[in-house]
């Protein structure tokens, strides 16, 4: 196994009054690709947003290893800057400030220093390119009047350009019609390749991973993993469904 | 795991000041404003004849007006003294020593000069300033443009135009401080574009307001003739400290045929302010008035800068943002008058309120019997950053014929957590986040500010929200 990242041990994670997570263990190595699937209402979403530390998603028990620091201690913006990338289900509209000057601001942050704007705008239109997104959106409002795709697409370029340790990918195919799901595929290949990061795809559909390579799965049911494999399992899981696990 | 911290105001009472209110350096009298102390005003000043008489008659008419019952309360302003408010004895420079750190602190964040910081801070005399002003002058005197003060133009060539204009959109009897402002005004710029001239570079009352004593009761008087173009823009984001705490100015504005008049106003009177400003533009056949409006400084304001759309095809753009925090009641709206055919309307009002904080938009849309096809849009969004602070939008519309197009939006909100939690996840800090979130919220009036204003207003945002720059 590769180095290791992320080690999480017996996670419980409530929201609000309601136990959601009953005792989790996961373990990512450097650069690993994790598949994570599971029944709706089983958790997937929830684990996402607890990693990243969403105020909502209370921890009330385990612990989380990422970078070799207590993951919990951290603040969200520490977290981030450390490594860690959440590509959200649903991005949030940002009036104001266009995408390309917070991405910039966002790397600036990360790295501790003024990123070339030359050099950045360079690399900025390749990855647009990648992900087959007009150059125009560089300069538009964060997400504002995106489309369900471009939104996505938004999130995978940020996950691009930021060049994140690991990757939290939840549902970034879900809604997108098979063109928009193939070129997400495609940028979570090249982020894969050329930045060599670790990834949790969280996902219903296996489109997204026909391309890619996979080392492991899991599947949450019920607040817990319940079986893990290798990427044999996905395919059973697309077959059969998730009946076999159900309680 | 890290707990979400609550973003404190910045120390507003910064702002506040008190100077040494001490008695003997104050005239008594206690009855108020005389017609003595108006008439000594008028000689000092040199007015002429009709303009002392003007003076006498507006004093007459503040005595019997009424102070506004329908807005913020105005209990602070010292009226039964009014004379304080006119004839300070204090020297209006007082000692650089004396300004308290907070607000040296704050010009420094705000990255100005030594020299301009002590003439803000009512302190300096002229600076560098006076000199910017000359060179503007002279180049815009090259177009045939007349910008000066306006107590001189008084005396000069342009007297006659003045006589004709001053005071006649907002007359003493529009109400009780306009009333005060006729009597007591002082300082002030008058401008004037000749015919088909369009002025490249914004003029900036900023140097004039600079001058000793100006900037309380200051009167602006810009006439662009037709088919010229001038964007005036009046203030700056520096907290403005006046030794009194009362503004009464006034500006007036007339928008020649084709013509178009551009006023952009970034206001930071200092926290202990009641800014009772009013401003009024007449624009004739097709020409076009702006207004761009930040209003951030004073305690308490009532400003509702008002457009009447003579000429057919006269059109008004509003574009403002008001940032109220701790301690702040800022009553801010606008009025249109629809007096021409097809004459258009558009505005676009943004409001936060923080800390306490109180904002209110009040917005008057009349469409008179002529107005065929006159169009409207009156669009307002306001954003609460907590659970403490208000915002009001009160509309009040006016249509007298059936061929009118008008519309009204409002909009209230909130950050969400949502929003935060996702600019954290990119690395931002909670306050940043948020004061990216407001800053965005602003960005309507940012747009439209020279770069330079533009910068300022977003420091300035950055400042209320976070407590420092950068």
């Amino acid at each position: 196994m590769a180095e290791e990242i992320l080690k999480i041990e017996d996670l419980a994670v409530n929201v609000g009054e309601i136990e959601i997570l009953h005792g989790v263990n996961l373990t990512v190595g450097r650069g690993e690709t994790h598949v994570l699937m599971g029944p709706n209402g089983a958790g997937k979403t929830t684990l996402g947003y607890a990693l990243m530390g969403n105020p909502k998603y209370e921890i009330t028990r385990g612990k989380v290893t990422f970078m070799g620091q207590d993951l919990l201690e951290m603040s969200v913006e520490e977290r981030a800057k450390t490594g860690l990338f959440l590509s959200f289900q649903t991005p949030i509209e940002v009036p104001g400030i266009s995408l390309s000057n917070f991405v910039r601001n966002a790397l600036d942050r990360k790295t501790g220093e003024k990123t070339r704007l030359w050099k950045f705008r360079k690399e900025l239109e390749k990855e647009l390119a990648v992900l087959d997104m007009d150059p125009a959106y560089a300069d538009r409002d964060l997400n504002v009047g995106f489309s369900g795709g471009e939104k996505k697409k938004a999130e995978i370029l940020q996950m691009l350009m930021l060049k994140p340790e690991l990757c939290i990918l939840d549902e970034t195919d879900s809604g997108l019609d098979i063109d928009a799901v193939r070129t997400v595929s495609k940028g979570v290949q090249e982020y894969h390749e050329t930045v060599g990061g670790a990834m949790i795809i969280i996902t219903h559909s296996t489109k997204i991973l026909e391309a890619l390579h996979v080392d492991y799965t899991h599947v949450l049911v019920d607040g817990k993993i319940v079986k893990t494999g290798d990427r044999s399992l996905v395919d059973e899981i697309n077959e059969n469904g998730f009946e076999k696990y159900l309680k | 795991m890290k707990q979400k911290t609550q973003v404190d105001d910045v120390n507003r009472s910064l702002y506040d000041f008190r100077y040494g209110y001490d008695e003997e350096h104050y005239y008594k009298v206690d009855e108020g404003l005389t017609a003595e102390i108006v008439e000594t005003i008028s000689k000092e000043k040199n007015d002429p004849e009709w303009m002392r008489e003007f003076r006498l008659k507006s004093l007459e008419l503040y005595k019997k007006a009424t102070v506004p019952d329908w807005g913020p309360s105005l209990d602070g302003l010292d009226l039964d003294h009014i004379v304080t408010y006119v004839r300070p004895k204090t020297k209006m420079t007082a000692n650089w020593d004396e300004v308290p750190a907070e607000i040296k602190e704050t010009f420094e964040k705000l990255g100005i000069p030594q020299a301009e910081r002590e003439s803000l801070a009512g302190v300096g005399a002229q600076y560098d300033s006076e000199l910017v002003y000359h060179n503007i002058r002279e180049e815009v005197a090259a177009q045939g443009v007349i910008y000066t003060d306006l107590e001189s133009a008084l005396h000069g060539p342009y007297a006659e135009m003045i006589q004709k204009h001053f005071m006649k959109l907002l007359p003493p009897t529009d109400h009780k401080f306009m009333a005060l402002h006729g009597a007591v005004w002082s300082g002030g710029s008058f401008v004037y574009v000749p015919p088909g001239v369009k002025v490249e570079i914004p003029l900036q009352s900023y140097f004039r307001l600079n001058a000793p004593g100006a900037g309380q009761f200051e009167h602006t008087l810009i006439i662009v003739d037709e088919g010229a173009d001038l964007h005036f823009i009046e203030g700056c984001s520096a907290p403005k400290y006046n030794i009194a705490n009362l503004h009464a100015g006034a500006v007036e504005l007339y928008v020649g045929k084709n013509a178009r008049l551009r006023y952009s106003t970034i206001e930071n009177w200092s926290k202990n302010m009641y800014n009772l400003n009013s401003k009024r533009a007449l624009v004739e056949e097709g020409g076009k008035m702006e207004f761009v409006s930040g209003s951030f400084g004073s305690h308490v304001s009532y400003l509702y800068p008002m457009a009447i759309l003579k000429g057919n095809g006269a059109r008004l753009d509003y574009t403002g943002i008001t940032f109220a925090g701790e301690g702040q009641e800022l009553d801010t709206g606008m009025k249109v008058a629809h007096i021409g055919e097809n004459t258009t309307s558009v505005v676009s009002a943004k409001s936060i309120s923080k800390s306490g904080g109180k904002s209110v938009f009040r917005s008057s849309v009349t469409v008179g019997e002529n107005a065929k096809n006159a169009k409207s849009t009156v669009d307002c969004a306001s954003l609460m950053l907590d659970d403490e602070s208000r915002s009001d939008t009160i509309p009040v519309m006016d249509i007298r014929n059936s061929n009118a197009d008008v519309g009204h939006e409002a909009k209230i909100g909130r950050i969400s957590d949502d929003a935060i939690f996702y600019l954290m996840s990119r690395g931002m800090s909670e306050e940043d986040a948020r004061a990216m979130i407001v800053s965005g919220f602003a960005d309507n009036v940012s747009k439209e500010l020279p770069l330079e204003y533009a910068v300022e207003m977003n420091n300035l945002i950055r400042l209320e929200m976070v407590g420092s720059i950068g």
